[in-house]
């Protein structure tokens, strides 16, 4: 204990000793509105901190002089309204002083209009999407910290708890639109980088905007309390160059290109049950396992246990379920996976939970088995 | 708490009538009891009990932060911890605490015999501690109890929660029953059992501050037992209060429940100015500078509190014209607050001050609810809002307003009329112990908080980046600190209530008010015959 409050004390003496561990106070950020908002912040800490100043060295000074033990005989003045009224007038105008700053910039940060690019933030128990409008993109981002590293069963590397598998790329100096909605329960989108914090409600959308000046890579986080792995969802931004941007963009139409026929291909693919079992597993830690938990137990009485359950081991309920893994079931958190898994994904996790845990059903599913699925749907 | 005394009613005919109000012995006295000093009583111990229960669970919350990575709780009870750790301290710590204060005070205060509804007293109290037996029963039911956070927002609590949900409804149903009838209680006794002569202007400010809390409680806690219904109903029932799917709209139920939310704040400090109006005084040796400036300010706070509701969620994604409004109407109330700390500190200018225990808690009241106040202000900016909110900038300012603000003056409270409770002098050697452990450790405490959340640290998390592991172990041996620190206010309560000092009338010299004119321990009934008040 003696040992932290020294590291307090210190803390408070060389603030520099720490600083690049963390930063004591609110970033610049790199945009035009984040550093306003800091200037508003400093503005505000200081006139608080001479407030406090004047009104805790009279108190302090009463305290010290005003003592019984030093002989002080109390006054009886209990009553004046001139003092009244100035110590009511003068925080009014201080106040007024503060509002009109703060009124500037409150309006600019709400103008998103004329922005040059819209991006579709979603966010969902617990990831974020993100839909570049007008480019046809769009792909989930989650999490890429290891568990191990959360169990503590290995060292924690440097971006914990605040790396992504796919960053959102954004090009520096274009007006950049969000606009925020949510698939589940309420969200917030934040990155401290941009002052942008805005809240992504289900079944509304909200607008939010920035401008980026200097390239880098910003991270933040959901900032609502949404759920068990609230604090597991974070978002990274790479800010790059126009051209950057733009080669981005055309790798990514590629990619998704290559995707696409890649998952045609899968179509007419038949897997062996280890293959099924080896993506599947992989997808199940990285899709399933923060509801069903890696040993697909559930947590009783929020999320169901797929190990024994009837769905995962009956064999006449295999077709439910396909469904409720590419569906989603309504009214609970179990979401819709047929827009964030492919079909060989669908197909190798939904062999994985019948044949994991002891579950043994044997029963395999293919890439193909779930686009009948969806066909049959369709009819 | 002790056998009436009989120097208060010499009149025989009077004395007949107590003999015939004698409690009954044993655990019948209290379950069956309408006496005010005992169902304060009541109150005061079980919002301790609840003070210590709740601050457990804090325990569990800074014992998991102590270290980055997941050590000892999993997320999902985690967020049961710091649901229920904010359930209780409001519900069960505060709001009782200032209810038992209430009723030990206001019959003495304002020169009346008991509360002017002693039966319904009685229910106020004894259903209370059946809401938070259901609430604290929840979390042993399967998958736990409420995770959604104390403000329960939808649809985290409603389509995403477990069953449980139903008892936290309940629960809270049942404190908000409890709390309206004791609200009415202090209306009615204040209105009509004032001594004569105590006119409007004579009442000491702990009695004006909590008629008007009175009315505040009145006014929204109908609005909660409102949002916890269709809660309830969005969740069983199949309705769409919050439900875009439904027609309804997640934002509806923030701007209702902050619609009680914030004039709730206010109820958990406005009885606090009160009694820091009475404690300073009386430790200066000197009026209470600007009486009729404070009774104002409190009641312009009160009013103030319903306009500014929705600077609790400026990112939501209101429309700018609502963000300026809210944000000019919650700066504005910095002016009656800013007022009140002017009067206290006038007051002791030129006092003839003296630092026994419930100065000490009220001269740090003063200074740390300011700094409380300060982040305060900072916060209603709303573009700074953006980068503070739902961080822990947002959990240091609420805990300095309310640890170091409602909870310092309750420990105030409780060391400056504990001799006329107990008829006992408390230990002011231990006293002052405790006083030192808790100022130094509630500050290592939340102060270090501040830089967590400007560096950006959101609130309500398990886990977090290894940039802010520093800080939060401090934090965290300060928590330690702070819980280890109140066990010596047990100590102090119990050893007072055992013995000690023979306890004077009035064993302060410079206080004031009627209930300093009844000896100490105060009669069983007050006032008998009312006294005059000039």
């Amino acid at each position: 204990m003696i040992r932290n409050l020294f590291i307090l004390l210190a803390l408070i003496i060389t603030p520099a000793s720490l600083a690049e561990e963390m930063p004591l106070n609110m970033t610049r950020g790199v945009t035009d509105i984040s550093e306003r908002v800091y200037d508003l912040h400093m503005t505000i800490l200081y006139i608080c901190c001479a407030i406090g100043v004047v009104v805790f060295a009279v108190m302090i000074y009463s305290l010290i002089y005003h003592r019984k033990s030093k002989g002080a005989e109390a006054a009886n003045f209990h009553e004046s309204t001139k003092v009244e009224v100035a110590w009511t007038v003068i925080p009014f105008i201080i106040l007024i002083l503060m509002a009109i700053p703060a009124t500037k910039t409150l309006i600019a940060m709400e103008d998103p209009t004329n922005a040059d690019i819209t991006i579709q933030v979603t966010g969902s128990q617990w990831k974020w999407h993100y839909r570049y409008f007008d480019q046809d993109i769009e792909f989930y981002s989650l999490l890429s910290t290891p568990r191990a590293q959360i169990e503590n069963q290995q060292a924690k590397g440097p971006h914990y708890l605040l790396e992504v598998d796919k960053p959102l790329v954004l090009p520096i100096n274009k007006k950049i639109r969000f606009l925020m909605t949510s698939d589940d329960v309420i969200h917030s989108w934040w990155v401290p980088a941009f002052a942008v914090k805005k809240d992504a409600n289900p079944g509304f959308i909200n607008e939010a905007w920035t401008k980026i000046d200097k390239p880098g890579t910003y991270r933040g986080q959901c900032a609502e309390l949404c759920g068990k792995d609230h604090g597991f969802m974070p978002i990274v931004v790479k800010a790059v160059s126009e051209q950057e941007y733009e080669a981005w963009l055309s790798a990514q139409k590629q990619t998704a290109e290559a995707e696409k026929a890649q998952a045609q291909a899968a179509l007419s693919q038949t897997l062996s049950m280890e293959q099924l079992m080896t993506e599947g597993e992989a997808v199940y830690l990285a899709s399933c396992a923060a509801c069903h938990q890696p040993n697909g137990m559930g947590l009783p009485g929020v999320f169901p246990a797929l190990k024994d359950s009837a769905v995962a081991t009956q064999t006449d309920m295999l077709n439910q379920h396909l469904d409720v893994v590419i569906n989603g079931k309504a009214g609970t958190a179990m979401q819709a996976f047929a827009k964030q898994l492919t079909a060989q994904q669908l197909a190798a996790v939904i062999t994985y939970e019948r044949n994991a845990w002891g579950n043994d059903t044997g029963d395999m599913v293919q890439a193909a088995d779930i686009n009948n699925h969806a066909k049959q749907e369709a009819k | 708490m002790k056998t009436l005394t009989p120097e208060i009613d010499s009149q025989p005919e009077a004395h007949q009538e107590h003999d015939h109000h004698q409690p009954p012995k044993g655990i019948m006295r209290w379950l069956l009891t309408t006496n005010h000093k005992d169902i304060g009583s009541l109150y005061l111990w079980f919002s301790l009990i609840m003070f210590f229960i709740g601050g457990a669970m804090a325990m569990v919350i800074r014992a998991e932060l102590f270290q980055p990575g997941l050590q000892l709780v999993d997320p999902n009870f985690f967020n049961q911890m710091t649901t229920v750790h904010g359930l209780i301290m409001v519900f069960g710590a505060v709001m009782p605490a200032f209810t038992g204060l209430a009723n030990w005070l206001i019959p003495m205060m304002i020169g009346a015999p008991d509360m002017a509804l002693p039966r319904m007293n009685n229910w106020s109290f004894w259903i209370l501690p059946f809401a938070f037996l259901i609430l604290l029963g929840s979390l042993f039911m399967e998958g736990g109890g409420p995770s959604f956070g104390w403000t329960f927002y939808a649809p985290l609590s409603t389509t995403y929660s477990n069953d449980s949900t139903a008892l936290f409804v309940f629960s809270v149903h049942i404190m908000g029953i409890s709390s309206i009838m004791g609200a009415i209680n202090v209306i009615v006794t204040i209105v009509n059992m004032r001594a004569p002569g105590m006119t409007w202007m004579k009442l000491p400010l702990f009695v004006w501050t909590w008629l008007i809390t009175a009315f505040l409680l009145i006014a929204v806690m109908p609005v909660l037992a409102g949002v916890v219904t269709m809660v309830l109903t969005d969740k069983f029932f199949g309705t769409s209060f919050f439900d875009a799917a439904g027609g309804g709209d997640p934002v509806m139920f923030q701007h209702i429940f902050w619609f009680f939310g914030h004039p709730e704040v206010y109820i958990m400090i406005l009885p606090s100015f009160g009694i820091i109006s009475a404690i300073v005084p009386a430790f200066s040796r000197k009026k209470l500078f600007g009486y009729s400036s404070m009774v104002y300010a409190t009641a312009s706070i009160a009013i103030l509190s319903f306009l500014v509701w929705a600077h609790h969620m400026f990112t939501t994604g209101m429309p700018v014209f609502a963000e300026l409004f809210f944000m000019y109407c919650t700066m504005l109330i910095a002016v009656p607050t800013g007022v009140k700390v002017f009067n206290w500190v006038a007051t002791l200018w030129r006092g003839s001050i003296t630092f026994e225990t419930p100065m000490l808690f009220a001269i740090a009241f003063i200074i740390l609810f300011t700094i409380g106040g300060f982040s305060g202000l900072m916060l209603a900016i709303t573009p700074a809002d953006f980068q503070y909110h739902d961080t822990y900038f947002v959990v240091a300012h609420f805990h300095y307003v309310l640890v170091t603000g409602a909870i310092f003056s309750i420990m105030a409270a409780a060391y400056y009329w504990l001799p006329k409770w107990t008829g006992h002098m408390y230990d002011e050697r231990l006293g002052k112990l405790h006083f030192w452990c808790s100022v130094i450790s509630v500050n290592v405490l939340f102060f270090p908080m501040h830089f967590l959340g400007l560096a950006g640290m959101p609130r309500r998390i398990p886990d977090y980046a290894v940039q802010f592991a520093d800080i939060n172990q401090i934090v965290s041996i300060g928590g330690f600190a702070f819980g280890l620190s109140q066990l010596i206010f047990l100590a102090v309560v119990l050893k007072c209530i055992k013995g000690g000092e023979k306890a004077p009338a009035k064993p302060w010299e410079g206080a004031e008010g009627l209930e300093w004119t009844i000896p100490s321990p105060a009669p069983y009934h007050s006032f008998s015959t009312p006294p005059e008040v000039k």
